[in-house]
């Protein structure tokens, strides 16, 4: 497929491309900010059950495996570092480049979800699961299934995004190897690769929340 | 003012709704104007739901005791009457509707700047609504529209898909916001700068504002309580340590400025109907636009005026009983705008301006109300009370529906090209509004006596007010139904409408009735704001573009 | 005047005299609202009849507003609201303040009834009983979801929510009865859950409270419920004593002061404990309550934390009563039970 030409791209109500493109860039910018509020609310959650249970919370988070979780957020930073070079070259109009850069970005997208499941599936061995469904016999303080309630909540729908992203991130992929982008056009990868950035920016936040502290 | 044989040539060549023709061109188009159309079809359906809900409810109440359902059922009326008024009309009818249709006309823009994503609110909406409707045919909730935790963790009536329904509502309402923002931002025409926009874009915008960042803590908030209904997770049951309150904070923190998503688009309808039919500028443009804005920044600090007696400490009462205050001072200052701009006015009273003026009314009133229960002591007798219930019908139900009503007569000759018959329109509007006063009137003295709201059944002392509401609910109901009569009635035999048949000097005018499928041949060049009347409308409003 | 504006507004009969300080604000925000609104609307319609559109094509002046308007626009309505407020809020902070001498009351809202409990006194279903010019404070809570306790003729209204208690109180004037809503949706049963409060002159509220402890039922407040075991000689003190003694408590505390595992309970209640890391806590109710359910939050300094959690294993009340018994347990008080000393006799009334 050749590159669209400038004409056939730019939208009718649209009275320039770098307008349209302008667009599309506060279009993504608010659809983010969107994403910030809906973790807002979990993450209002989260704040409110520490400072009740501040013991028990102390104590489940230390039942995470916090090497597990460091190696998940490396994962992700680099994850955002390849995304981030994926449109370096794209700007460049380096598509192979870029289209192998989004290939590693998809696969460290892949080991993050597989480090999840194998933490999920302790969890679930341990018996450490949410609300009603929590058994851990070695850890009964009030608040203890409230922990793992909003670990699961918080690192649940954080990997539906990952999984969301993962699908972005690979439909730009293909796009790029069948030469979709060029120099003169690459906002998709560049606004695709901006929610992959806030998915890894999530990340960052839950990590020390529900590792470390 | 008879219409031109030039009108009548711009009525019957091609226009955006004859251009396309079939059921597949409607489907898949991506015109603002017909997704305007589409929105008022659903929207106007769900109102009349909600209505027909709120009629039983009514009806019920006309007797101490069961009447014609009994308690679960009148549970459901009223959580169904709720939800369909709020999510399936309030909150998408006026922007979905004339935000819509003419937000680009009114700023020389020829579409939304997503149009592909406006269409995707069109299905969002018919989805939502199908899952709710699901819901509701399946025996619905019984829980209130407010959901209160634990009892809405904890019933066993289907609160599910009505929570999964208003999520779906919602990211529709998300994206319509984040595309009228957008379009705001980047599609102005030239000349165009924001101290001429018309104030209706300025109100839009600010409610654009609120969806989007209100909205998505609803979502979670929703999904929260419909994982724990069905997973029993417990992040508000106390016996797993949960806190209910916590569900009471989150859900007012969205549904609070979602009381503004609602009444922001009435203003916008004001504005641009006094200016018009007062044939003047608006006294305090700058006041009026910038208070659009300042109701949604203070709007998202007072949420905690729903929680007053919830056990929440003085120390929050108190900051949010004054933050409350501030907010009712933005809408005074609109009104006494408003007001003032009938000064050395040319005023004509036709169906748009006695809407408005009933809107005036019920937002004097309504927010008068309103500042009383913020004092706090006295929201602490009010408090779901009917005293609450008459406050926000007279706001949402009485005072928005009339902006609604305001809007739709205002703009339907252009929309459709034809004029509704007069009189009717004034009976329909004058029995609408006596019949609101009449409904609401008696729930604020049923409040005062003390009489809890979502009560099934209540105390003899009772009962002749409630037999009055429903007596003026009834008067609503006729008024409605001539009001629709009129205007569907309009369609097919009204008068050929002109281009500008209310000598608007509104931007929106400046093109045929109804529009053509392209809003502008060229691009427009904006010299001046709007509603500038010191020079005569010229008679027949063809207006030159720069191309 | 204050009756007819009350009468005029459908106001219910002011029970106490916070609900008439209430019903003056109220008056005086109608009053204010009713003239400002006035002044709007004949301002509007004589506009509108002014004004009025006198030919087709009429032209209008360009008018603007001087900055003195806009700051009139705010500035009036501002004073308006913030006195409006000023006078509000402080009537309800004094809402939330019980005095120290209140007689406390237990309520618990369930679905879909009321529950009153005095300490050391008689349980009783949907009526309280009070006495008139004395102040009542009112411990509440939830058995099952949120209800609300409202009194219209008190404008009283507090909610009552599961996993914590929440306060209120009045002092009503005068012997009277007055209706009980509940006021937060709480299911089918929500508008039937109606109570009374019962308003009896101080002492023969004294003399039907003494005639409860002694187990001779004057008269029935409310129908027995066959499956609710309600036995009206039987105090909270006495209740709990009994719970404790069920779930374990004596194995680690003693109630005569001898030092064992844990904090001795005698002249526990109001003490300033002082506690591990250095802070110093007063055992009020809510400590004593969030001890029993997260022991591990505050341990007092020198013992170790080994309590285990009661969280979900002791309803509301039953930790009620517990705290009830702990409270009794003071060294100027002989024994938790009632003594059996002399026997009241009422005074004959006229």
């Amino acid at each position: 497929m050749q590159p669209e030409t400038q004409a056939a791209r730019l939208a009718h109500h649209f009275p320039d491309l770098r307008t349209q493109e302008n667009a599309a860039r506060l279009g993504m910018w608010l659809f983010l900010a969107t994403e910030v509020l809906l973790f807002t609310a979990l993450f209002t959650a989260y704040s409110v059950y520490r400072y009740l249970f501040v013991h028990a919370f102390d104590e489940a988070s230390r039942l995470m495996h916090t090497g597990l979780g460091a190696a998940n957020t490396l994962v992700l930073l680099t994850s955002s570092l390849t995304a981030a070079l994926a449109v370096y070259y794209a700007r460049r109009g380096q598509a192979r480049r870029s289209a192998v850069l989004l290939a590693a970005t998809l696969a460290f997208a892949a080991t993050f979800m597989v480090i999840k499941a194998f933490e999920y599936g302790h969890h679930f061995h341990e018996g450490q699961l949410p609300g009603r469904f929590y058994t851990y016999p070695e850890l009964q303080l009030p608040g203890a299934s409230m922990f793992f309630t909003l670990y699961f909540l918080m690192t649940g729908v954080h990997g539906l995004h990952v999984l969301i992203g993962m699908g972005v991130l690979a439909f730009l992929m293909v796009r790029t190897l069948r030469g979709g982008y060029s120099t003169a056009y690459s906002t998709p990868v560049e606004l695709g690769v901006l929610y992959w950035h806030l998915v890894d920016l999530i990340w960052i936040f839950l990590f020390p929340l529900l590792y470390l502290i | 003012m008879s219409p031109s044989p030039a009108s009548e040539a711009v009525y019957n060549r091609p226009n955006y709704l004859t251009a396309d023709r079939g059921v597949r061109s409607w489907l898949t188009t991506r015109d603002h104007k017909r997704i305007g159309v589409m929105f008022l079809v659903l929207t106007a359906a769900a109102l009349a739901l909600g209505g027909f809900f709120a009629l039983l409810i009514r009806i019920e109440l006309l007797t101490p005791g069961p009447t014609i359902m009994d308690a679960m059922t009148y549970n459901r009326m009223f959580t169904l009457h709720g939800v369909v008024m709020i999510f399936l009309f309030m909150i998408p009818a006026i922007p979905g509707i004339f935000g819509n249709f003419f937000l680009p006309l009114m700023i020389g823009a020829q579409d939304v700047a997503f149009p592909r994503i406006n269409l995707a609110t069109v299905y969002l909406y018919l989805l939502g609504a199908a899952i709710a409707v699901y819901g509701m045919v399946h025996g619905g909730a019984d829980t209130g529209w407010t959901f209160y935790t634990p009892y809405s963790t904890t019933t066993t009536t289907k609160v599910a898909p009505i929570l999964l329904g208003a999520f779906v509502l919602g990211l529709g309402s998300i994206l319509t916001g984040i595309n009228f923002i957008v379009t705001t931002h980047t599609l102005r025409a030239p000349g165009l700068t924001w101290h001429r926009l018309p104030l209706f874009v300025w109100a839009i915008y600010a409610t654009s504002v609120i969806q989007v960042l209100a909205t998505p803590v609803l979502g979670m908030t929703l999904l929260l309580v419909t994982v724990e209904n069905v997973f029993g997770f417990g992040i508000f049951d106390p016996a797993r340590g949960g806190d209910p309150i916590l569900f009471q904070h989150l859900f007012w923190f969205y549904s609070h400025p979602a009381v503004y998503i609602m009444v922001l688009p009435a203003m916008a309808v004001v504005s641009e109907v006094i200016q018009t039919f007062a044939r003047k500028n608006m006294f305090g443009y700058k006041a009026v636009a910038y208070s659009s804005l300042g109701i949604a920044f203070v709007g998202f600090f007072v949420w905690g005026h729903h929680l007053f007696t919830s056990g929440q400490s003085a120390f929050d009462s108190g900051v949010f009983g004054v933050l409350s205050m501030f907010v009712g001072l933005f809408t005074a200052v609109k009104v006494f705008n408003w007001t003032a701009t009938l000064y050395k006015g040319a005023i004509q009273v036709s169906a748009p301006f006695v809407y408005i003026v009933g809107f005036l009314f019920y937002l004097v009133f309504g927010g008068m109300t309103g500042i009383a229960l913020a004092t706090v002591s006295l929201d602490v007798h009010w408090q779901d009370t009917y005293f609450v219930v008459a406050h926000f019908h007279f706001v949402m139900a009485a005072g928005t529906v009339m902006a609604f009503l305001a809007a739709l007569h205002y703009w339907w000759p252009k929309m459709f090209g034809k004029t509704y018959a007069e009189r009717p329109a004034l009976v329909g509007g004058f029995l609408v509004i006596f019949g609101f006063a009449a409904t609401f009137v008696p729930q604020f003295l049923l409040g005062n006596m003390g009489m809890p709201r979502r009560y099934y059944s209540y105390p003899e002392r009772f009962w002749p007010l409630n037999v009055a509401s429903t007596a003026g609910a009834s008067l609503v109901a006729i008024g409605f139904l001539i009001v629709l009569v009129n205007l569907v009635v309009s369609l097919a035999w009204g008068r050929v409408a002109g281009p500008n048949p209310w000598g608007s000097k509104g931007y929106e005018w400046n093109t045929p009735s109804p529009p053509d499928k392209e809003n502008f041949p060229g691009t427009p060049v904006f010299t001046h704001g709007p509603h500038e009347y010191q020079e005569p409308v010229p008679a027949a409003a063809e207006v030159t573009h720069a191309a | 005047m204050n009756e007819l504006l009350r009468q005029l507004l459908f106001l219910p009969e002011q029970g106490t005299a916070y609900a008439r300080s209430v019903d003056q604000l109220h008056y005086f925000i109608v009053l204010t609202t009713m003239i400002g609104a006035a002044a709007v609307f004949t301002t509007l319609v004589a506009f509108v009849i002014v004004y009025r559109r006198r030919h087709a094509a009429q032209t209008t002046p360009h008018v603007e507003p001087k900055p003195i308007h806009e700051v009139l626009f705010v500035g009036v309505p501002l004073v308006l609201f913030l006195t409006w407020f000023a006078i509000g809020f402080p009537q309800y902070v004094e809402l939330q303040t019980p005095p120290k001498d209140a007689m406390d009351v237990y309520v618990q809202g369930k679905k879909w009834m009321w529950k009153f409990a005095y300490p050391g006194g008689p349980n009783s279903t949907d009526v309280l009983r009070v006495p008139a010019g004395r102040p009542v404070r009112l411990l509440m809570t939830s058995r099952d979801v949120i209800h609300s306790f409202y009194v219209p003729a008190f404008r009283l209204k507090q909610d009552v929510v599961p996993g914590r208690y929440t306060q209120t109180w009045f002092r009503a004037t005068a012997p009277g009865r007055h209706q009980l809503f509940c006021a937060e949706f709480c299911g089918t049963g929500h508008s039937a859950m109606l109570g009374e409060v019962v308003v009896m002159p101080a002492a023969e509220f004294d003399a039907w409270l003494a005639d409860q402890r002694r187990g001779v039922v004057a008269a029935q407040d409310s129908a027995p419920v066959p499956s609710e075991d309600i036995d009206v000689r039987t105090s909270l003190v006495e209740q709990g004593r009994r719970l404790a003694a069920e779930y374990g408590c004596f194995k680690c505390h003693t109630v005569d002061g001898t030092q064992h595992i844990g904090p001795s309970w005698l002249d526990l209640y109001e003490r300033r404990e002082r506690l591990d890391g250095g802070k110093t806590v007063v055992a009020d109710e809510g400590y004593l309550t969030r001890s029993i359910m997260d022991p591990r939050a505050d341990v007092v300094a020198g013992f170790q934390p080994v309590m285990p959690t009661f969280q979900g294993r002791i309803p509301a009340p039953e930790v009620a009563a517990i705290v009830e018994f702990m409270k009794s347990l003071r060294t100027d008080v002989v024994r938790a039970p009632p003594s059996q000393g002399p026997v009241y006799v009422p005074v004959p009334s006229k």
